[in-house]
């Protein structure tokens, strides 16, 4: 039996880990150890608890109290008063921005409530490298049942059965995908789990490999038996060492209890799984130029078909999918295909994890049913945009995806539906943008990012995306024409319908999507040489007011390049020609006098 | 630790591993099943709270009751510590004083089990916060 009676599980996700949980864990196993409570309480580091927001956080279980941006030095605290006289410490806690109240345990915190986690089901709750915590919790149990109570076929149905659709982003059905390359007869099959995630502020597939790896190991080996193959290989991007790290020991424990390797619990199947690192490119998460870039060669995709599942990895059947919908595996099978389908949509069953991030007071990481709606994601598990201003739009599917504003908020999100809107899925990142943002400035920053990430293989998307990325800083600069717009949305069209891969047949999607939502805004740009957002340097113009003007000189101090002139208690003047428009006059100013036009 | 060799064995290990996470999955849903706080305040460990804590939580499991035990501060009965409060789900939380491993185990086997009420019992003198919102 367990001698422990308190467990502090305190996260140690990439981003708590970088607000110095590390030491959190330190200076608690120190404390508990001065207190003499080493047998009483135990630390566990376990993988994030998706409210990056408020990170660190220590969990303290049984009374499921919840710490937040918890500091190495409050380790004394916690222990002195919590663990030893059982008080609470209050300051710790967190504060409900709303009702002005403390919360004391996840239950109760509007983040958690609407959630339902089956993909993140262990990421918070246990010791990602401890696999017998893993098993603990039902860890390949699935894999077990799969080998020696299903054919490959029934494994195969079970997961076509339950609907569950890739996440990835495709949204194609992870059973039928699994069927194409079992029915395929060869000597060697591999199971490919793409873990090169590229989506700007998406971080789902690293968070699981760091607080549940072992649920990847165990799915691709349930993959591995339905389809016929006894190679996996995890196609993961350098830049995420911590969860290298956390997948070699997961692998490394598998193999030692005999869960990888030769005659996996008795039953004669063999699979084994090794990594190949990506160094980063974006293209490389398009299935075939990750399989190229596996294979040795340029990271450039290639025409499908041949799809991978007839013809992959080394000329090999190979199936290819993604860290989050293997995480979903191991629960379908234990729990069965019926239960998986009745949670979610219509059109799409189960959960999906989404990143927030942007102007959203809770950033972090959120597992859903498919079909709630964006205002239940944004306000309710969000806790809304932040500093109270007014939401503009959300950009869903990172830079291949699109824009959804005020009128999708009550739309079901699942793939159809986005897609419908005009955005798309993706892999589930999230960023939330407010009257701040400028809409063309966003098109940009995406297209930047495209333009940097395009392989160059194709003319549209090399060429066709470096034009539109002119036209969109001719206009930013002030230079646009109203025949501009017809452009973008001609080019725009071309590059979706000739590009090769899948980066480029998505890439004008910003663009488009700004356009058709916020048209005003390229208005303003061209026709008023205006940016309604003050966003863009070029179209702003800094005055003063002489009404507000006493004349304190402040502005002028506070100017770097000197384009601030007048004398004291005598109305000032900006020198446009001069002034770089960096907003220290603005900050300065005490009576308003300094505004943009 | 060697290698797992059969699905049996891995069944074997998982009952044997799952009382070491188990308590995480049940805080989850402390309202489900019969909760225990044990006053654990200086007056109280001095008074015997940390061995009635350690013999509640090893004798619940030994009889197979689900049950979540977590301590809390001083109750404020520091005339009849140790003091420990029960709440069986359904029914409105009970404080129990001077309850030593015999006491424990009165309650456990006749209040928890059965339902029976015993002898022990402090009447509430005071509303929570919680309470009066």
């Amino acid at each position: 039996m367990s001698g422990y009676k308190i467990h502090l599980l305190v996260c140690g996700g990439t981003g708590c880990k970088a607000s110095l949980s590390t030491a959190v864990v330190e200076n608690l196993n120190h404390e508990i150890k001065t207190q003499g409570l080493d047998d009483f309480a135990q630390v566990v580091t376990t993988g994030c608890f998706g409210f990056c927001e408020k990170g660190p956080i220590v969990k303290i279980i049984p009374d499921n109290t919840f710490y937040v941006q918890v500091k190495p030095e409050d380790a004394r605290e916690i222990v002195e008063e919590h663990i030893v006289k059982g008080r609470k410490v209050e300051r710790l806690l967190y504060h409900d921005p709303d009702k002005e109240t403390i919360v004391s345990d996840s239950k109760h915190m509007n983040f958690y409530k609407k959630q339902v986690r089956i993909a993140l089901r262990n990421c918070g709750v246990i010791d990602p490298e401890n696999i017998d915590e893993y098993i603990a919790r039902d860890g390949y149990k699935a894999l077990g049942k799969v080998l020696s109570e299903k054919t490959p076929e029934e494994a195969i149905k079970l997961i076509k059965d339950s609907g569950l659709r890739g996440r990835g982003g495709g949204g194609f059905s992870t059973g039928m995908k699994w069927e194409l390359a079992a029915k395929n007869i060869s000597d060697e099959k591999y199971v490919v789990c793409n873990a090169d995630e590229g989506d700007p502020g998406a971080f789902m597939d690293r968070s699981i490999l760091e607080g549940d790896p072992h649920t990847v190991v165990e799915a691709m080996a349930i993959c591995g038996y339905s389809i016929g193959s006894n190679y996996g290989l995890v196609y993961i991007r350098a830049e995420y060492p911590l969860a290298i790290e956390r997948l070699k020991t997961a692998i490394k424990q598998a193999r030692d209890y005999g869960l990888l390797g030769n005659n996996i619990l008795g039953t004669g199947f063999k699979f084994d799984i090794e990594l190949r690192y990506g160094a980063g490119a974006f293209v490389c998460g398009e299935e075939t130029a990750l399989i190229h870039s596996m294979e040795g060669s340029r990271g450039e995709p290639t025409m499908k078909p041949p799809f991978p599942s007839d013809s992959g990895y080394l000329g090999k059947p190979t199936t290819v999918n993604n860290v989050e919908t293997f995480a979903n595996i191991p629960v379908i099978i234990n729990k069965g295909a019926a239960w998986f389908s009745s949670i979610g949509s219509e059109k799409a069953k189960g959960t999906k994890v989404f990143a927030l991030a942007g102007k959203i007071n809770n950033v972090g990481l959120i597992e859903v049913p498919m079909g709630i709606t964006l205002r239940e994601v944004i306000f309710e598990i969000g806790g809304g945009i932040k500093n109270g201003k007014k939401f503009k739009a959300v950009q869903t599917g990172g830079p291949s995806g699109g824009c959804l504003t005020e009128k999708h908020l009550d739309t079901p999100i699942d793939y159809d539906n986005l897609i419908a809107a005009g955005s798309m899925m993706g892999s589930g990142g999230m960023v939330v943008m407010d009257e701040d943002d400028c809409m063309v400035d966003v098109a940009k920053f995406f297209l930047d990012f495209t333009v940097e990430e395009s392989c160059g293989k194709c003319a549209p998307c090399r060429i066709g995306n470096k034009r539109l990325h002119e036209i969109l800083e001719k206009i930013t600069k002030g230079n646009g024409t109203p025949e501009d717009i017809t452009r973008l949305i001609n080019l725009g069209t071309v590059i979706k319908d000739t590009s090769l891969c899948g980066l480029g047949q998505s890439s004008p999607n910003p663009v488009l999507a700004t356009i058709n939502n916020f048209m005003d805004e390229y208005t303003a740009h061209i026709e008023d040489k205006k940016c309604p957002a003050g966003v863009c340097k070029a179209l702003m113009k800094y005055e003063i007011v002489d009404e507000n003007c006493v004349g304190c000189t402040a502005c002028a101090r506070a100017c770097p390049v000197g384009a601030i002139t007048g004398e004291r208690k005598e109305i000032h003047h900006i020198d446009t020609s001069l002034c770089i428009k960096c907003g220290a006059c603005i900050d300065r100013c005490k009576f308003n006098a300094v505004i943009i036009k | 630790m060697g290698k797992i060799k059969t699905l049996a064995d891995l069944r074997k290990m998982r009952e044997k591993l799952k009382s070491e996470t188990d308590l995480r999955d049940k805080s989850e849903h402390p309202e489900d099943m019969v909760q225990i706080k044990v006053a654990m305040a200086t007056c109280c460990i001095a008074s015997g709270s940390r061995e009635t804590m350690n013999y509640i939580v090893d004798e619940l499991e030994k009889r197979n009751v689900d049950a979540v035990v977590t301590q809390t501060g001083c109750m404020g009965y520091c005339y009849a510590e140790p003091t420990v409060e029960v709440t069986v789900p359904g029914k409105e939380p009970i404080v129990f004083g001077y309850v030593d491993e015999k006491k424990a185990n009165e309650i456990i086997e006749r209040y928890i089990k059965n339902g029976e009420l015993v002898e022990g019992i402090i009447p509430m003198n005071y509303r929570s916060i919680e309470e009066t919102k």
